[in-house]
């Protein structure tokens, strides 16, 4: 397999905060790639210093074959399509599509058979300044802004939040179908369940990477039990739930809350017990797969210093 | 559940337009006091236009509102003194430190010196936060400041909250504790309104409202919810809702 980027040790610091701490990590040819973390976890700082935006104070990566400091090479080779909306605002969504075909030395027509079909949605409203888009709209534009120059390797930096659960698929969907032309797509998120989209995932927080793995990896490598716990009274099982012996966390999942157990320790038996002396009424108790969320509150508190 | 009791927000037939654009169409909902409530829906769906209206910057076209016992038509300004309002993430200032953000909402908030001096005080006290008093917000963990931007929210005490995607972008640790912050605010009696993107989340509301296209198409319990939509998620029952009616429009 071909790698398009290899990171290695890439630090960054802003004053005393470290937002890249001594990152590594390679991205295999055609691969959906993920980075999936919270606010300030570095997502952003990464992807500006593989787009050759802002340098690194130490650590270097190969873009497509090219080293940090060939910024031109990397630039026409790269899409890069930044969390916050960037297109010029006064120009029409053609405008800016053709300005951006220009500055890298090509035409829309020449390369129109890559953005296709995510253009056509926006063609009706191509005379349209693009400050005046709906959301999703100019997500589409600034879409195809970084795709219309036909680059090797697409950076998004969370295109989906804020984004609703039902554009989101919609979002995902259309990777997916530009992963299929073999580009190599790498994606930020700070939404958990975005990472079974994608081929491989790290998970990263405060500057560090806590585990990369295709997402089907990272969950089965979970080393405890999550068992899912719900009553009709939730309030109380809150409390009650903190009287279970040997459970290592308990959060909230939607419905349910996850306890998680040292396999050796684990007994559904045990909670059930529990919930009936309390008295609780229609209650369900089950092992469950751990979930990416699982794993990665997990990783974040074991990695506390 | 707090299902019975008073409402605290009574809205009928709520209409919002933009020229020929109708944002809110013709909305009907109550929300009582010390619940949790959700207000779901797509980008675009109008959620937005009707908080703005409900905390009583925009005035509505057409329809009935009362809000924390006011008009929303004739006492907007009332409302705006009886309820506290966090913004998508927090509106603190980073270069101010700690108490000078308290001291700064509280200001706008009309609280006189002495009261001020009082609240933050405790509220400093309640928060654990003798230790970062002095601290500027952007030198404290993300934890805290979300904390301190709830509780500047209702510093005056506020008979009701909104929330707009609070949590939007926070780690799921940190987003978790800030539920409970929710649920403490609503064991105290203050009515909790709040908008997320995350349908896990609206498993922990009292009862959840769908907005899509500018009306309501959903609301009761997240149990009933599931019921009514034979659905195993809230996820599911959101998807199936907004999905079909998803208009290409701008």
């Amino acid at each position: 397999m071909k790698e398009r980027v290899i990171a290695t040790n890439i630090t960054k610091s802003f004053h005393s905060t470290k937002a890249l701490d001594d990152v590594s990590f390679t991205v295999n040819e055609g691969e959906l790639f993920g980075f999936i973390g919270p606010d300030g976890a570095g997502k952003s700082t990464l992807f500006r210093i593989l787009t050759t935006v802002m340098n690194a104070d130490s650590g270097d990566a190969l873009v497509d074959g090219f080293h940090l400091k060939d910024e031109i090479a990397i630039r026409s080779r790269v899409g890069y399509m930044p969390g916050k909306f960037s297109l010029y605002p006064d120009l029409s969504v053609q405008e800016n599509l053709e300005f951006f075909a220009k500055v890298f030395g090509t035409t829309v027509q020449e390369n129109y058979s890559i953005i296709k079909e995510i253009y056509v949605q926006l063609e009706p409203f191509k005379d349209r300044r693009s400050g005046k888009l709906s959301g999703g709209m100019k997500q589409k534009l600034a879409l195809c802004c970084a795709l219309i120059h036909k680059p090797r390797v697409l950076f998004l930096d969370e295109p989906t939040t804020g984004v609703d659960p039902v554009s989101r698929v919609e979002f995902w969907e259309m990777l997916s179908r530009l992963k299929q032309s073999g580009l190599t797509i790498l994606v930020s998120t700070p939404y958990m369940d975005e990472a079974s989209r994608c081929d491989r995932v790290a998970l990263i927080q405060k500057g560090k990477i806590l585990d990369i793995d295709p997402p089907g990896v990272i969950t089965k490598k979970f080393p405890l039990h999550v068992i899912a716990v719900k009553s009709e009274n939730m309030p109380k099982l809150r409390k009650d739930i903190l009287k279970v012996e040997d459970a290592e966390s308990v959060y909230g999942f939607g419905e349910f809350l996850h306890i998680t157990m040292k396999k050796e320790n684990s007994s559904t038996e045990k909670i059930e017990t529990l919930l009936k002396q309390q008295g609780h009424q229609h209650t369900e108790v089950k092992i469950i797969e751990a979930g990416i969320e699982d794993c990665f509150m997990h990783l974040m508190e074991h990695n506390k210093n | 559940m707090k299902l019975t009791g008073e409402n605290i927000i009574e809205v009928e037939n709520l209409v919002k337009r933009f020229g020929s654009f109708t944002a809110v169409d013709n909305i009907s909902f109550q929300v009582k006091k010390g619940e949790v409530f959700g207000f779901l829906g797509a980008n675009g769906a109008g959620k937005t236009t009707a908080i703005k209206m409900l905390i009583g910057l925009w005035s509505p076209t057409a329809g009935k509102a009362n809000v924390a016992g006011f008009n929303l038509f004739t006492e907007a300004n009332q409302i705006r003194k009886n309820i506290g309002y966090m913004a998508q993430r927090f509106s603190l200032y980073e270069d101010l430190t700690v108490i000078e953000n308290i001291q700064f909402y509280g200001g706008i908030y009309g609280l006189r010196k002495n009261i001020l001096k009082e609240r933050a005080e405790e509220l400093i006290s309640e928060l654990g936060m003798e230790s970062f008093r002095k601290e500027l917000i952007k030198n404290i963990p993300l934890g805290w400041k979300q904390k301190l931007a709830l509780s500047v929210a209702m510093i005056h005490k506020p008979k009701i909250v909104f929330l707009d995607e609070p949590t939007s972008g926070v780690d799921p640790i940190t987003r978790r504790q800030f539920w409970d912050l929710i649920y403490n605010a609503a064991e105290k009696g203050t009515t909790v309104f709040v908008t997320t993107h995350y349908m896990d989340e609206s498993e922990y509301c009292d009862r959840v409202s769908i907005m899509v296209d500018g009306r309501i198409e959903a609301l009761d319990t997240p149990t009933q919810l599931k019921k009514q939509f034979n659905a195993v998620s809230m996820d599911e029952v959101f998807l199936r809702l907004a999905r079909p009616t998803q208009k290409q429009v701008l």
